[in-house]
């Protein structure tokens, strides 16, 4: 370990974290929770509970509407998160960062929008194969009616994308590029910086699913040159039904509006209507105000741990949990990228997941068993599903052990 | 471990090890394919009926335990059986499992019976009916449809 995440990891007290999180306290089955769905959602700090509340029990109000003093405290404190997503993944201006329910709605926007005005017939869209159905059916929709072509730039046998076939796949045809920071099934790391500049040089405007990249990693727009880059609230200790679309103003700009309604116009006749400046034109109607708050609540909390802090904890877990569930015979590991999220897949000879998944909870270990929203991924690795513990920053190793005496519980279940 | 014990019996541990008739059929008279999104289970289901019987049985794919099991369970009970049987014992095996089967003896049950503890985990509800439901499907005349538990 040098001597820098050595001082990291000191400086990270996970019990003290996992005070914060008071469904952590609760039993399962008779059981500590052991919580290791953190891929699917994150468990959500006392911090992020109390902003919700204080909402509903001080402040709740509509935003952008009334002259009333709620309806000014409730705007603020709306438009202060927008401040801190800025901060937060280091945007150039609160313009650029839509609110929207989650990654998923975050892609179609920017697919229904961006994709319908520009993608013509004949011309290409381009994906990896390690994508999330989010990341896929909304350009099978595009492409379906524009005649366009969803391309697909291959995964070697660690779920690694292959960047020379990747670069290969690029072409003057190729409009948008979009992948996964991070791979929810397999955990796998893409390196998209390089990404994003070998799609650039071809001229294609890229939109990243940084559903995963947001909860592990320091997330800088600007030095990525990521054109749009989405994530959810409920991955990174958030609410659920929140989420963010980054896109660089002047894209954003150029773009039609989605929805229709309130909130996103600025006049209103039956002659003709006036939309609305940024971000406002993309957030119709009224916004999920309590998600914003908590959203932001979230934020300032993994930023008052640090996320490097996090992630160096989190690098410790992957590597601990990752050797020790190698010593079980027959399990195996999918997705062995060498730079990984703190997401392990797994199969275990002779028994399905499914029947995994609920071995482990009656032990009160929450794992996610099936194909993870990722078929295509499943299906490269012909398996029909998996196992996968993904970790969060309250976990321990402690935990990993538990997850090993458990998998030992399902093998003797299936002797 | 009880009520895992209860849940996967020997029965189906040994159906899921070796299913019976887990096969194509060449002279199947209707197919249907039977998925459970939710963790991946795919199975096809084949059947040979001949008016009012089902003179055979056969299943292929993939899933969990319980619904390979299940699956394996299924064609060995309803092989010979009229449509009106096959639909009662549909209706025997549902009661059982979401926990409805408490009036239901042991000669109603047969070897159905392994799959008492299913209704102690409510999760696992679809993945012991995916292949009745598929069944069910095929005797209706949907042939090559695909149905769904999710």
């Amino acid at each position: 370990m040098s001597r820098v995440v050595q001082r990291v990891a000191e400086a990270f007290d996970v019990h003290a974290v996992r005070d914060d999180f008071p469904i952590l306290r609760r039993q399962i089955r008779g059981k500590p929770l052991v919580y290791l769905d953190n891929a699917a959602t994150t468990q959500k700090p006392q911090q992020v509970i109390d902003r919700i509340v204080r909402y509903y029990t001080q402040e709740n109000s509509n935003v952008h509407r009334g002259v009333h003093y709620l309806s000014e405290v409730a705007t603020l404190a709306y438009e202060n998160v927008r401040t801190t997503v800025k901060r937060f993944i280091n945007a150039r201006d609160v313009k650029e960062i839509v609110f929207t329910r989650g990654t998923t709605e975050a892609i179609n926007l920017f697919a229904q929008t961006y994709g319908r005005a520009n993608v013509k017939e004949g011309d290409e869209i381009l994906v990896t194969a390690i994508e999330h159905h989010s990341n896929i059916v909304p350009w099978q929709l595009l492409c379906e009616e524009k005649s366009a072509k969803l391309v697909v730039a291959p995964v070697n046998d660690a779920g690694e994308v292959i960047l020379d076939e990747f670069a290969k796949l690029l072409n003057e045809r190729t409009r948008i590029v979009g992948f996964g920071h991070a791979s929810n099934a397999l955990g796998t790391i893409n390196p998209i910086k390089e990404m994003i500049a070998l799609a650039h040089d071809a001229g294609a405007v890229v939109i990243v699913d940084g559903a995963q990249g947001v909860p592990h990693t320091v997330i800088d727009v600007q030095d990525l040159d990521a054109d749009f880059y989405a994530f959810s609230g409920h991955k990174v200790y958030g609410p659920t039904g929140i989420g963010v679309l980054y896109g660089k103003e002047a894209l954003l700009d150029a773009m039609p509006p989605w929805q229709g309604g309130g909130d996103m116009i600025l006049s209103v006749s039956f002659e003709k209507t006036t939309y609305n400046a940024l971000p406002y034109k993309f957030e119709a109607g009224t916004p999920n105000i309590e998600g914003v708050v908590g959203l932001g609540a979230a934020l300032d909390y993994v930023a008052s741990i640090g996320i490097e802090h996090i992630a160096a904890h989190e690098q410790e877990l992957l590597a601990y949990a990752t050797h020790r569930l190698l010593e079980i015979e027959g399990l195996r590991i999918i997705g062995t990228a060498a730079h990984k999220a703190s997401v392990i897949s797994f199969t275990l000879a002779g028994v399905h997941p499914h029947d995994i998944g609920t071995i482990l909870d009656q032990e009160g270990i929450a794992i996610r068993t099936g194909h993870h929203c990722a078929q295509p991924i499943m299906m490269r690795f012909n398996i029909p599903a998996t196992g996968r513990a993904s970790f969060g920053m309250y976990n321990t190793l402690e935990e990993a052990d538990v997850l090993v005496d458990g998998l030992r519980k399902v093998i003797e279940v299936f002797r | 471990m009880d009520e895992l014990r209860e849940l996967y019996q020997q029965v189906i541990l040994d159906h899921n090890k070796n299913p019976r008739n887990y096969h194509e059929m060449g002279n199947a008279t209707s197919k249907v394919d039977g998925y459970n999104p939710l963790c991946g289970d795919h199975y096809t289901v084949f059947l040979n009926v001949d008016g009012d019987v089902i003179k055979d049985v056969s299943f292929t794919g993939n899933g969990c335990a319980i619904s390979k099991a299940s699956a394996s369970v299924m064609s060995a009970t309803v092989k010979g059986k009229t449509r009106d049987e096959a639909e009662q014992l549909f209706g025997t095996f549902h009661r059982l499992v979401t926990g409805e089967g408490s009036g239901l003896s042991t000669a109603d049950l047969g070897r159905l019976a392994a799959f008492s503890g299913v209704s102690e985990f409510p999760a696992r509800v679809k993945c012991a009916t995916l292949a009745w439901h598929t069944l069910r499907s095929a005797l209706a005349g949907e042939q090559k449809e695909v149905i769904s538990t999710e």
